[in-house]
């Protein structure tokens, strides 16, 4: 009789009409058996990833993309009988497309879904450690490149995001209709509080709305920040009494320790500094989200400085592609983030950047190939990040960095400030009557990058200070091809 | 090498935001500013302040925004019917975004004597 069941009984389990336990059997398992999942169709609430990934000769791609999903979710090299406690088949990452990589026989596209529980809820950190982690290093990959990622908006609402957004911002400076503009002081080391705050001071006087701190200035013996911040206060109060307008300076409060930069965004609060400035990737996630939440507690305004980026972000088939990065930061929050300028000194794809720009301030992103989207992204009523284009940009630059970047934006001028002859004011007043020229040609209806030299020739007869400008800079240009480029077909 | 002109005793150096760094806007540039906003599909809303008072957030509305009005001459009279009320002051014009619910633009169209 019990014969008789036990044979019945495996017919229907044979059939998947019984739901019976799994027997434990140690060994090695082909990753795809588990793993590649090619008729899954992902859920609303997935997390969403697409890799880059270039494997080692001979590896099939179902075991390789497979394989990238279990490293970077449940999976481990060898069977374990604790897998069997739990519903591995509800919280394994699966592999459930493959595309090839457009111009390049090297390496494929793998997309891979996550069940939302597999992160803990606010948590970029947390994500971040599961698909960047140790999958990065396997054997079987030659290199590996995490392109984009879809965050559902079920994540997006636990995460907190930028402490005020752009709107808020615009509002607490009363700057409308127009990019801001900003300045980094230069040199970048060396200058002693007062020095340093009368180079803010000139430049905030001469028209900008913001200067910023360079992101090696933190706490060195020539300057301790204590002495930085009181300086520049008196410079930004003296500009705005000056002027009539509301100024600001990214006092930047990275530091060593999480409670030495609470320290210092404290006192930057306490003496009515109205944005303080944070180095997102070397001083860590975990960081920048605690000042973060602190900054929307406390109103203050967050620039966000990129260091160590291109180390992650530039290779085309190892590492973490910048809109990714920039995912991160909208979610860990940030009120300004360095976005490249594609016609400055430093790298930076147009269509790829111009990709990266609306991931920072739209509320909906549609999948677009072109600008290397590969997922739509809902962003929900998360505020927005303001892209700040920032590296060897000077007046020439102004007309096609604002159409490239229109009024949602900070252009930051450095060298292009205070390499000015006649010196900083000059030089702020130069690149704010350039700004203004552009804005209000663009306005009219010209196209700037078109008639950009005669907009600006046509400004700088009401304004000494940018036609000198334009007489400085009239040489200079940085037209080297990007190293990192969309992919495109090539053949 | 030339100064640059800008102090506190200096009334002249006191600016007002977007472009406030340009000459004063004739008819036709004015007419060409309100044509954006109107093109935008944003509010025009108009609002001066006595020059003095020119850094707060909040000046005078001039009556309610003109929602929905997008004929570019009516918007200037009102412009000009604001600044014969209000001589010595800053008139100024936004554009009143109300997706963004923010101003996507904002002028200065008649300046006042700055203090």
């Amino acid at each position: 009789m019990a014969h008789i069941f036990n044979m019945a009984l495996n017919i229907l389990i044979k059939k998947g009409e019984v739901n019976m336990a799994k027997a434990y059997n140690a060994g090695v398992k082909e990753y795809r058996e588990t793993y590649w999942m090619p008729d899954y169709t992902p859920k609303d609430t997935d997390i969403l990833a697409c890799f880059k990934i270039t494997p080692q000769d001979g590896v099939p791609r179902e075991e390789i993309a497979a394989a990238v999903a279990a490293e970077s979710s449940t999976g481990t090299w060898t069977t374990v009988w604790t897998d069997l406690l739990t519903d591995l088949d509800y919280y394994k990452g699966r592999a459930y497309a493959m595309e090839d990589v457009p111009g390049d026989d090297t390496c494929f596209y793998a997309f891979i879904a996550y069940p939302i529980d597999l992160f803990e809820e606010g948590s970029v950190v947390n994500v971040m450690t599961s698909l960047v982690g140790n999958v990065f290093g396997f054997k079987a990959l030659r290199a590996l490149r995490l392109e984009d990622v879809r965050f559902p908006i079920a994540y997006v609402m636990t995460c907190n995001g930028p402490p005020q957004g752009i709107q808020l911002e615009r509002d607490i400076l009363n700057k409308y209709g127009r990019p801001m503009l900003g300045c980094t002081i230069k040199p970048k080391l060396g200058l002693s509080a007062k020095n340093y705050g009368r180079a803010c001071y000139e430049g905030l006087r001469g028209g900008l709305d913001f200067t910023k701190d360079d992101e090696n200035v933190t706490s060195q013996p020539f300057m301790r920040w204590r002495a930085r911040f009181d300086f520049v206060m008196e410079a930004i109060l003296k500009a705005e009494q000056e002027t009539g307008e509301r100024k600001g300076h990214y006092l930047n409060v990275t530091a060593a320790t999480s409670d030495e930069m609470m320290k210092r965004a404290e006192y930057a609060k306490e003496i009515g500094a109205p944005i303080i400035m944070h180095d997102y990737i070397t001083g860590g996630w975990t960081a920048n989200t605690q000042l973060a939440q602190w900054c929307q507690d406390n109103g203050m305004l967050l620039h966000i400085h990129r260091a160590m980026h291109a180390v992650i972000d530039r290779n085309p088939h190892h590492g973490i592609h910048f809109r990714v990065l920039t995912k991160i930061l909208r979610l860990s929050g940030g009120d300004h983030l360095h976005s490249g300028t594609v016609v400055g000194k430093l790298e930076g794809d147009r269509g790829a950047t111009l990709g990266w720009i609306d991931i920072m301030r739209d509320s909906f992103i549609k999948e677009d190939r072109s600008r290397g989207i590969f997922f739509d992204q809902d962003w929900g009523a998360m505020p927005g990040v303001l892209p700040v284009a920032s590296g060897g940009i000077h007046v020439w630059h102004m007309p096609a960095l604002v159409n490239i970047f229109g009024d949602d934006s900070v252009l930051q001028f450095g060298g292009g400030t205070l390499g000015h002859p006649w010196g900083n004011a000059a030089g702020a007043a130069a690149n704010r009557v350039a700004v203004e020229a552009c804005v209000e040609a663009r306005n009219m209806g010209k196209e700037l990058e078109k008639e950009g030299k005669d907009i600006l020739t046509k400004a700088a007869k009401h304004s000494p200070e940018l036609a000198i400008a334009m007489e400085t800079w009239k040489e200079i240009k940085f037209e080297f091809d990007t190293v990192d480029k969309i992919d495109v077909a090539h053949k | 090498m030339q100064d640059y002109q800008s102090s506190l005793g200096n009334a002249d150096s006191r600016k007002f935001e977007t472009f406030s760094y340009l000459p004063e806007f004739n008819a036709e540039q004015t007419k060409q500013q309100i044509q954006y906003i109107v093109d935008k599909g944003w509010n025009p809303s108009i609002e001066h302040t006595e020059p003095e008072h020119a850094t707060g957030s909040y000046w005078y509305m001039w009556k309610l925004p003109m929602f929905g009005e997008t004929n570019v001459d009516a918007i200037l009279k009102e412009l000009e019917a604001c600044h014969t009320a209000h001589p010595a002051n800053h008139v100024r014009l936004l554009g009143l975004d109300n997706f963004a619910q923010c101003a996507g633009a904002s002028m200065v169209i008649y300046r006042g004597k700055t203090v």
